[in-house]
């Protein structure tokens, strides 16, 4: 039972990854709680969450092999 | 006008193209906003498919630093107006197209004016200001916006405001609020491969073309991201945020656009100056860097990255604290809010470690 989670951008160096598996956790709150205690910086960053290439704006229940994105703001040209 | 039958032949060829639709392309007004490395590449494309009046907005001048992917530019031309060079190149290109130049950046007293003359903006600005400028203007007069992001060797591409209606999908869906200043390093600080804003910047004029034209699918309520190091894109589809901000004209003109974080005034020190404090006892020198960043330096007593000073506030010792970055601008906002939340003098070396070892 588990989960991949996907970084990208900054949150690749606050992570040292750019993949991480997971066992499966309740929903994306609790999932986003065990991140930012695992990587505090992830406090003060910003990003969104997305399941299954699907961006999520409340909290979500988690099932077994889903794919949560969590992607942040670029701002260069 | 009459499309060149000639010049547009091998597009115009194309199953659901056509001439009328290259007439539509003709017919068209675009503004680019940014002529830097996603600007560059739009206009181009652009210029070249036939669309027929482009506005291209920047007040920067060329600079040896741009050359990697501003292929638009060349070394003779180091030091001129980037929006004059490009509109003089361009209509070497193609005389069907009409270039009109704004050689100044937008903001909030020029956007809704300028904007408003045109059918679609592409947004090719390089700062998160200029990005929710363009989505609020764009908002307030309904018009469509391309928009393009690279951050050293990913990118993100989407179109928004298309659907013109209460629930039309803007930026601000995807990040309500502007990132306060410093929180995301810039290309200036973060690095990008230069052929990367090549291809956003080309996916931008893609994106154009289909909207203007019609064939396709739009990247409208989706944001498409792109790795340049994986070959690989990521693709996610937009929620629609459920209480939104209002937009309107008047709520734009009174919307702060700045970088208003509570002004207070970091003393700046030179780098003769550094080397002298940073010998004391009582001073403390910290960098602020992220840690992936070019190069170590042996000269600091602790690193703290940007993105965990908030949480590793209380690591800083009660000393004076010198603070250095990569170009000395997230080393003035480390400093404002290490004063913010610690008594402490703080100082930020001027031009960073860019001047330091100049």
């Amino acid at each position: 039972m588990a989960i991949t989670i996907h970084f990208f951008g900054s949150l690749v160096d606050i992570t040292g990854q750019s993949k991480k598996e997971l066992n499966i956790l309740r929903d994306t709150d609790s999932l986003n709680l065990q991140l930012q205690k695992e990587y505090p910086a992830l406090i003060s960053t910003k990003y969104f969450i997305a399941v299954n290439q699907q961006m999520i704006k409340i909290n979500r229940e988690l099932n077994n092999g889903d794919i949560v994105a969590l992607m942040p703001p670029f701002s260069g040209g | 006008m009459m499309a060149d039958r000639d010049r547009y032949q091998r597009q115009m060829i194309l199953p659901a193209f056509g001439l009328a639709t290259q007439e539509k392309l003709l017919a068209a007004k675009v503004l680019i906003v940014g002529m830097g490395g996603l600007g560059c590449p739009v206009l181009q494309y652009l210029v070249g498919a036939g669309l027929g009046h482009i506005g291209i907005m920047d007040a920067d001048k060329i600079s040896l630093s741009n050359l990697h992917r501003q292929l638009l530019f060349t070394e003779s031309e180091i030091g001129l107006l980037k929006v004059e060079q490009a509109a003089a190149k361009m209509r070497l290109l193609n005389s069907d197209v009409t270039i009109e130049s704004y050689p100044f950046n937008i903001d909030q007293s020029n956007a809704l004016q300028i904007i408003s003359k045109y059918d679609l903006v592409i947004d090719a600005t390089d700062n998160f200001l200029a990005k929710y400028l363009i989505n609020d203007a764009c908002l307030v007069l309904q018009k469509p916006f391309v928009f393009g992001a690279v951050s050293r060797y990913e990118g993100q591409v989407s179109v928004f405001n298309l659907a013109q209606e209460e629930q039309s999908i803007n930026y601000r869906d995807l990040f309500p609020e502007a990132p306060k200043p410093g929180e995301v390093p810039s290309c200036a600080e973060a690095g990008v491969i230069g052929v990367l804003p090549g291809i956003i910047g080309a996916m931008q004029a893609a994106e154009a073309i289909k909207i203007i034209t019609g064939i396709g699918t739009p990247l409208y309520g989706r944001l498409y991201h792109y790795n340049l190091l994986q070959g690989q894109g990521f693709e996610i589809e937009i929620a629609a945020t459920e209480n939104r901000i209002e937009m309107n004209e008047k709520i734009f003109l009174e919307n702060i656009y700045e970088e208003n974080e509570e002004e207070m005034d970091i003393p700046e020190i030179s780098i003769s100056e550094f080397n002298r404090m940073r010998a004391l006892p009582e001073v403390f020198v910290l960098d602020v860097r992220e840690r992936h960043e070019y190069p170590p330096i042996d000269f600091s007593d602790a690193q703290i990255p940007m993105s965990e000073l908030q949480v590793k506030m209380h690591e800083i010792p009660d000393k004076e604290i010198c603070i250095i970055c990569h170009q000395g601008i997230r080393s003035v906002y480390a400093a404002q809010q290490i004063s913010k939340k610690r008594n402490l003098k703080v100082y930020s070396v001027k031009g960073g470690l860019t001047a330091y070892f100049k």
